[in-house]
């Protein structure tokens, strides 16, 4: 009995492995390519350095298009940024406010208490100045971005602690640009050929970083790698700002539990000896 | 509650004053210390215990969430937001809640897998059996509503498809669609109410909890043996043995929800919920949560008109009978064997069952094409089979294999040659040990 129910199990998995490795769907051409990152496993945490490399791209490169709207400026203490320093950088930004006594709306300094301000005023604009694909808000993209892992990598991912698929998947899309297009047809005018998109072939961004575009002053490498993993990373921090703290705490429930187990298990041995059962 | 006669017995003076006004300590001393459990009961059995931690874990987390929460679709996904990165520990808060409700569901899933493999449902449990089913209706349209109201992309999307199904019904479909939506559309009336409901199910769903425990004190457990408690050696006091094994069970199931919800807490959710609901974008593929997947390819594996049935009323027809058929499983399984420990074949096609709706849960979160609707259209032929033809018929023509007489006598026979084993002293006097 018990080798006819593995015997039907074994059939039934293998039946799944065909179907999965006929039916792939197309897109994204390329599978996301794994980057090692900092902030990965049980103990992973973000590299406040790093972050703030990511921050300088972020505000002199992608800010032109993206929006951030979730973000406020007082977080970024967390990237090591001192109160003063926090707000000298948001100092630099212009909100508008309002309105004051007399009706108006007025613009001022941003203070830490308020949130990056967007690029455009509304989802309309944004469309027409980006030939009708309005960029993303980076907010949670590295966590509302992901290509699906499929049979059996995602019975994998939960023992393995799988949870960057968003920052692989964008790691993977800002270094993807300027291979040669190949099958798939024509590229649509006004788009870019990107193999790692997950939804068509090319998207309507260009490729955004170039070497030696952003000035590092901690001497890291000042090349698309780097830039891309360093934005990477701070975008997956403005997604889960709570992580490093998520993750503390888990261990220390996972401690306990373990060792309140370890004592029931005990009891419950202890109650249980002497009756059959 | 349990069986008539109270072994309660008040000491202080504060006892005896309340029990005489309210026997409250008395109802909880019957029903939680001195309630007999059989014996030879398993890890299968503590799932109980299990779910009702969750459904309190559920509608505490809940609570405090509906302080930060605002249902209005200009503001819900950022509040959610708020609650994620401002509100203390509402990170914490929000992955518990929403980690828990799977975590729910697989504690649900194997609570009815083993009353199904034990054959808990059969006489006298009919009405326990039911109500489970209710509960299980409950905590489906529970869920839905709950994954509407973070309002993302799947949500909105999500909701859609879903409040469309009634849509296939004649005449009455669209009316009840137009009630649930409060619109033509999903918009801010569909979130208010879905929130409004999602807030009022989860008491309700107490409230069945409390019949069906209701209904299992009356009847008493049922056991691996399926053979019914026969005598009081069969039995043991509910606290200490059923109390520490079910805690010890709790803690195990709480160590993976904790893993889940600290370590991977997106790992079941979907990433396009993380992007705000947007009724001018469709996403690629409009997948519902996991634990609905199997009744979503059963409801699109109906590709074909029946007679005057068109495909579409005919997959809505199949997915809410593939639940509605739970209801009559009591009167399908013919067979006067209740567990399937002593029915081989019945075993055999119980596993098949169990691998084929994991198979539908895998065909739900495919695509409907190609192969996929091939596959979903013999599983689900499957899944209607074992219950309107292997359990009618195998109970008919099945040889079940030679049983104990009692519970005790199982128990002896499991232990060998009676090594330790003292069933009546041990029964006798239950308190004195551990």
């Amino acid at each position: 009995m018990k080798k006819f129910v593995t015997g039907i199990l074994t059939f039934a998995a293998s039946c799944i492995v065909a179907v999965t490795m006929s039916s792939a769907s197309e897109f994204p051409i390329k599978k996301p390519k794994h980057v090692d990152w900092s902030f990965a496993g049980p103990f992973g945490t973000y590299d406040k350095v790093q972050l703030q490399r990511g921050l300088k791209i972020f505000k002199e490169v992608c800010s032109a298009c993206h929006s951030m709207k979730l973000v406020a400026f007082r977080s970024l203490e967390d990237l090591g940024y001192s109160e003063e320093q926090v707000k000298a950088f948001a100092a630099e930004y212009e909100v508008t406010d309002g309105p004051n006594s007399d009706g108006e709306m007025f613009d001022r300094a941003a203070k830490p208490s308020d949130r990056f301000p967007s690029p455009f005023p509304n989802v309309e604009a944004a469309a027409a100045a980006n030939n009708g694909a309005p960029p993303p808000d980076f907010s949670l993209i590295a966590k509302a971005r992901g290509v699906e892992r499929g049979f059996p990598t995602f019975v994998f991912d939960i023992f393995t602690q799988y949870a960057e698929g968003g920052p692989d998947y964008i790691y993977s899309l800002l270094t993807g640009y300027g291979e040669e297009p190949h099958g798939h047809g024509e590229i649509p005018e006004g788009t870019y050929y990107n193999p790692y998109f997950v939804a068509s072939q090319s998207l309507a961004m260009a490729a955004p970083l170039s070497d030696e575009l952003v000035t590092y002053d901690d001497g890291s490498p000042e090349t698309v790698d780097q830039y891309a993993r360093d934005i990477t990373a701070f975008l997956m921090w403005a997604a889960e700002p709570h992580m490093e703290d998520r993750k503390k705490t888990g261990f220390r429930v996972i401690v306990f539990l373990l060792i309140f187990s370890a004592l029931l298990y005990v009891v419950k041995k202890r109650v249980w000896s002497g009756v059959a059962h | 509650m349990s069986g008539g006669h109270s072994s309660y017995t008040p000491t202080t003076g504060i006892e005896k004053w309340l029990d005489a006004r309210l026997p409250l300590p008395r109802l909880m001393y019957d029903s939680f210390v001195a309630y007999p459990v059989p014996r030879n009961l398993n890890y299968a059995y503590t799932f109980g215990g299990i779910l009702a931690i969750m459904l309190v874990a559920q509608i505490m987390t809940g609570i405090v969430l509906a302080m930060h929460y605002a249902a209005t679709t200009q503001l819900a996904f950022d509040s959610v937001e708020h609650i994620m990165r401002d509100v203390n520990s509402g990170w914490l808060l929000r992955y518990l809640h929403s980690n828990g409700a799977s975590f729910f569901f697989i504690a649900v899933y194997v609570h009815i897998f083993r009353g199904l493999y034990y054959g808990s449902y059969k006489a006298p449990r009919e009405m326990l059996w039911i109500l489970g089913v209710i509960i299980y209706l409950l905590m489906m349209a529970t869920g839905f509503m709950g994954y509407v109201l973070p309002w993302g992309q799947m949500s909105f999307w999500g909701a859609t498809v879903i409040t469309g199904f009634f849509t296939a019904f004649p005449i009455i479909g669209e009316p009840i669609q137009q009630l649930l939506l409060g619109g033509f559309a999903v918009d801010n009336p569909t979130l208010n109410r879905f929130y409004s409901l999602h807030y009022l199910l989860p008491f309700m769903i107490a409230g069945v909890v409390i019949l069906h425990v209701w209904a299992l004190h009356v009847t008493g457990q049922t056991n691996p043996t399926g053979i019914e408690v026969k005598s009081k050696t069969d039995t043991l006091a509910f606290t200490p043995y059923a109390t520490v094994k079910d805690s010890f069970a709790m803690m195990l199931f709480l160590l993976v929800f904790a893993y889940f919800v600290f370590y991977i807490p997106n790992y079941l959710g979907h990433p396009d919920n993380y992007t705000q609901a947007n009724p001018l974008v469709t996403p690629a593929h409009i997948v519902p949560e996991w634990y609905y997947l199997p009744f979503y390819a059963i409801l699109r594996a109906i590709t074909f008109n029946i007679g005057p049935i068109d495909s579409k009323l005919g997959g809505v027809i199949a997915m809410f009978g593939s639940i509605l058929v739970l209801f009559v499983v009591p009167w399908l399984d013919t067979s006067k064997v209740r567990s399937a420990v002593y029915r081989p074949w019945f075993k055999l096609f119980f596993w098949i069952f169990v691998v084929d709706c994991i198979i539908l849960g895998w065909l739900g979160s495919k695509p409907a094409e190609g192969t996929y609707v091939a596959m979903a259209q013999v599983a689900t032929l499957y899944y209607f089979a074992f219950f309107v033809v292997v359990m009618p018929l195998l109970g008919l023509i099945e040889t079940p294999r030679r049983m104990p007489n009692s519970i005790t006598e199982s128990v002896l026979e499991k232990a060998g040659d009676g090594g330790g084993a003292q069933p009546d002293a041990a029964a006798a006097a239950p308190e004195t040990r551990g």
